[in-house]
């Protein structure tokens, strides 16, 4: 039996998304590209969830883009916000917390010629509006910071941002793929002009996602084909994906005040008794506005590394950094970015809860990472016993 | 594979190989709970210019870990990937450069055994829950009432045995260590390994020194300090004969090892070899093969293994080198109680500074110390 406490890595599908997906998987085969009745059914299912993520987010459904997922959503946000009429001389603005869709495609823009400004973030992971604006320059075409971030749950000051974006005339894309369904997502009131999501953060399948492109902002398509989405992206609908996304927002709409006051007191009493029963143990962003499902903690002396695997073997999944290619565990650039030492950074465990986790199985965590700690710490060579 | 008590949790260390594979397969097979873990050591990203063309002698590549995970799934097997990088790269890759630039030749493995595998993998393994860890090495390890101690023996196969390596091992290490290969010949391994479905079945067995490619180590050197940055003050030095008389320039001791005949930079009329190099005067001596001949050597930093330390002379046979036949000798403790001297009955060839020596009786390793 595995306690799940890592959503914000990825979801399992509620009982409506699966039998949303079911159906459609079964009836809505048609291409929705066809003329005939099949391809008709399935492009209603496209365009009925269209309307939902629409309404979750407060928007147009003709500004909803559907792709592949996050990283797709991000990399057509970013890159195609500057590539038209080339990105040689072209600014972007971002944070050094961003997720690595972001700041890949970033990195891909600099080696098409283009600047970009890393900005710093303080010691609770949250970026200063004032920098985005001592940023800008001329040249400054896009700015694109995150709503929340994945590893601390850290929300970003995005209404602060997207006035100066607004008052200098720059386009701005955040990256809601963490904060959609946790947080308020209206595009009108966040005033952004480009925003991502991904289903599979919302209790929806993986392969499934959308951009928010406000109308009027020019996007160069990232792939080339058919006429698909407004031909701003290419290729037949994924209609099983896009409809549990669209059920999903649905879904969303109706419980996230509730869920996200649940998830927080669960979270606040995870928190509260692991700090109470384990010295040494220090909240990440603790002072700033959060996630609510979101616990990033640092236990000194102990490598999370090693607390991920016990827990594992214990039967709670949880999450430590980022892995990378090989599956091994490496200091998080957002915790680095805050000011942590890489020893710091790697002694850093990320709690996200979710839909099914209840007060039963907080307990059952917090008991475990109790004995796992004291038993690592008994072990280690660098932790100072009391 | 000496008797451990039935409900015990064991971390197995899985390299990719089909060694450790089998060792998974096997310790599965017995019921045992388990869980696989790959030490993540080095990453060959960093020096891109000594990417080797050849799938051999690459460690820790993203194949072997695929192998290792595949292995892992298909027997049910928690995996796990350790990032061991900065402690491989502080008590290993720092220590063998440092080696070498003095002239020595140093042993990684020996040193990743004492500091990372045996260290850093079974503090892992403990840390989370393990009782045991278990490698694919090929040794044995029992305990002897009699004398309370932990004892280790040679690999039943002794072509594949891998004490040579092995000898920094601690008593509190050995007491969580399992090599269930020991009592194992390879042929038998790769049939086993065929008999429970192991997939690696027919892959070639890993290179000694993994971070290396192709064995160039002056070129790993000069990557590695290129990659931080470092100034590396190519040494230049002379190569002389025994009376002191130069025969050729060559770029840095560290292109040369004790007993080396190719690669001298000059043509001779009859066979010479590197009878000693000195990093200091950038100096190599040559000479003929009767001149590489040596009577005794100091180890030091002893570890004693299967016995206490010695206090009397007692004989033993010595191994020099990992492909030396042990040569009988008799071992003599000095007033440095970390340093043996060893008196060989016949002059060995190549008494090489910096590897290890590696003190036998029969097949119990009785310890080992490095050669000054």
């Amino acid at each position: 039996m595995t306690y799940y406490f890592d959503h914000n890595a990825t979801t399992p599908l509620s009982e409506a998304v699966l039998a949303c997906v079911s159906r459609v998987l079964r009836e809505c085969y048609g291409n929705p590209s066809s003329i005939h009745s099949a391809g008709q059914a399935a492009r209603q299912e496209v365009e009925l969830a269209r309307s939902h993520v629409a309404a979750l987010l407060n928007a147009d459904p003709r500004e909803i883009v559907f792709t592949s997922g996050g990283t797709e959503s991000d990399n057509l946000a970013v890159l195609g916000a500057v590539r038209p009429g080339g990105a040689a001389g072209k600014h972007v603005v971002t944070s050094a917390i961003e997720h690595p869709a972001v700041l890949g495609a970033c990195a891909q823009l600099v080696r098409e010629g283009a600047e970009v400004t890393y900005l710093k973030v303080g010691s609770e992971g949250i970026v200063d509006p004032e920098d985005v604006r001592g940023a800008l320059r001329p040249s400054t075409v896009l700015i694109s910071v995150m709503h929340a971030n994945n590893e601390t749950g850290a929300i970003q000051p995005i209404e602060e941002i997207s006035a100066i974006a607004r008052g200098a005339g720059v386009c701005f894309h955040s990256d809601g793929v963490q904060a959609a369904g946790r947080l308020g997502t209206d595009v009108q009131a966040l005033g952004v002009d480009l925003y991502s999501l991904s289903a599979h953060k919302l209790n929806a399948p993986k392969g499934a996602g959308a951009l928010f492109v406000r109308k009027g902002v020019k996007l160069q398509a990232l792939q080339f084909g058919g006429r698909h989405e407004r031909e701003r992206r290419a290729g037949t609908e994924n209609v099983p994906g896009i409809a549990a996304l669209g059920c999903a927002a649905e879904q969303l709409q109706q419980h996230r005040t509730a869920d996200s006051l649940r998830l927080a007191a669960l979270r606040d009493r995870l928190e509260s008794s692991i700090l109470q029963r384990v010295p040494g143990v220090k909240v990440n962003c603790g002072g700033a506005a959060r996630l609510a499902n979101t616990a990033s903690l640092r236990f000194d002396g102990i490598e999370g590394e090693a607390l991920v695997i016990a827990l594992d073997l214990a039967g709670f999944a949880v999450s430590s950094g980022a892995a990378c290619s090989s599956g091994a565990v490496e200091p998080s650039h957002v915790l680095l970015a805050m000011g942590l030492t890489p020893a710091e950074a790697r002694s850093c465990i990320r709690f996200s809860l979710g839909q099914g986790n209840d007060e039963a199985q907080v307990d059952a965590l917090a008991d475990a990472v109790v004995a796992s700690v004291a038993r690592l710490r008994k072990l280690s060579p660098v932790y100072e016993h009391a | 594979m000496r008797e451990v008590k039935r409900d015990a949790f064991i971390a197995v260390a899985m390299s990719g190989g089909v060694d450790s594979s089998t060792v998974a397969a096997m310790l599965k097979r017995d019921g045992y709970r388990l869980a696989g873990m790959t030490m993540q050591l080095w990453n060959q990203r960093r020096l891109p210019a000594l990417a080797p063309e050849s799938p051999t002698g690459r460690c820790c590549s993203l194949d072997d870990v695929y192998d290792a995970r595949a292995v892992a799934g298909l027997f049910g097997i928690p995996y796990y990937v350790v990032n061991f990088e900065q402690a491989f790269e502080e008590s290993v890759i720092q220590p063998f450069i440092d080696e070498y630039l003095a002239g020595r030749t140093p042993i990684p493995c020996t040193l990743c055994n004492n500091h990372v595998k045996f260290d850093r993998f079974l503090e892992m393994a403990e840390g989370v829950g393990a009782d045991y860890i278990a490698t694919g090495h090929y040794a044995r390890v029992g305990h002897n009432e009699t004398s309370g101690r932990w004892e280790m023996r040679k690999g039943v196969d002794g072509a594949k045995d891998q004490t040579y390596f092995l000898w920094g091992l601690k008593q509190e290490q050995l007491a969580r260590t399992l090599f269930p290969l020991g009592e194992m010949h390879k042929p038998d391994v790769r049939r086993l390994a065929a008999e429970l479905g192991v997939p690696t079945a027919s892959k070639h067995d890993s290179q000694e020194i993994c971070f290396v490619p192709n064995g160039d180590y002056a070129a790993f050197i000069e990557a590695y300090f290129a990659e931080q940055g470092r100034e590396f003050a190519a040494p230049r030095g002379e190569v002389v004969d025994e009376s002191g008389h130069t025969l050729a320039a060559h770029a840095g001791v560290h292109h040369f090892t004790v007993g080396q005949r190719k690669g001298l930079g000059f043509a001779a009329g009859e066979p010479l070899y590197v009878i000693e190099t000195n990093a200091a005067t950038q100096q190599v001596v040559v000479g003929r093969e009767e001149q590489l001949q040596r009577g005794s050597l100091r180890a030091a930093r002893v570890n004693w293994v299967s016995i206490e330390a010695i206090q009397d002379e007692r004989p033993a046979q010595v191994k020099i080198r990992n492909r030396h036949a042990a040569a009988d000798a008799t071992l003599r403790p000095t007033a440095d109680p970390s340093v043996v001297e060893v008196a060989f009955d016949q002059p060995q060839r190549a008494v090489t500074p910096g590897q290890a020596a590696v003190f036998y009786d029969g097949d119990v390793v009785l310890g080992g110390g490095w050669i000054e």
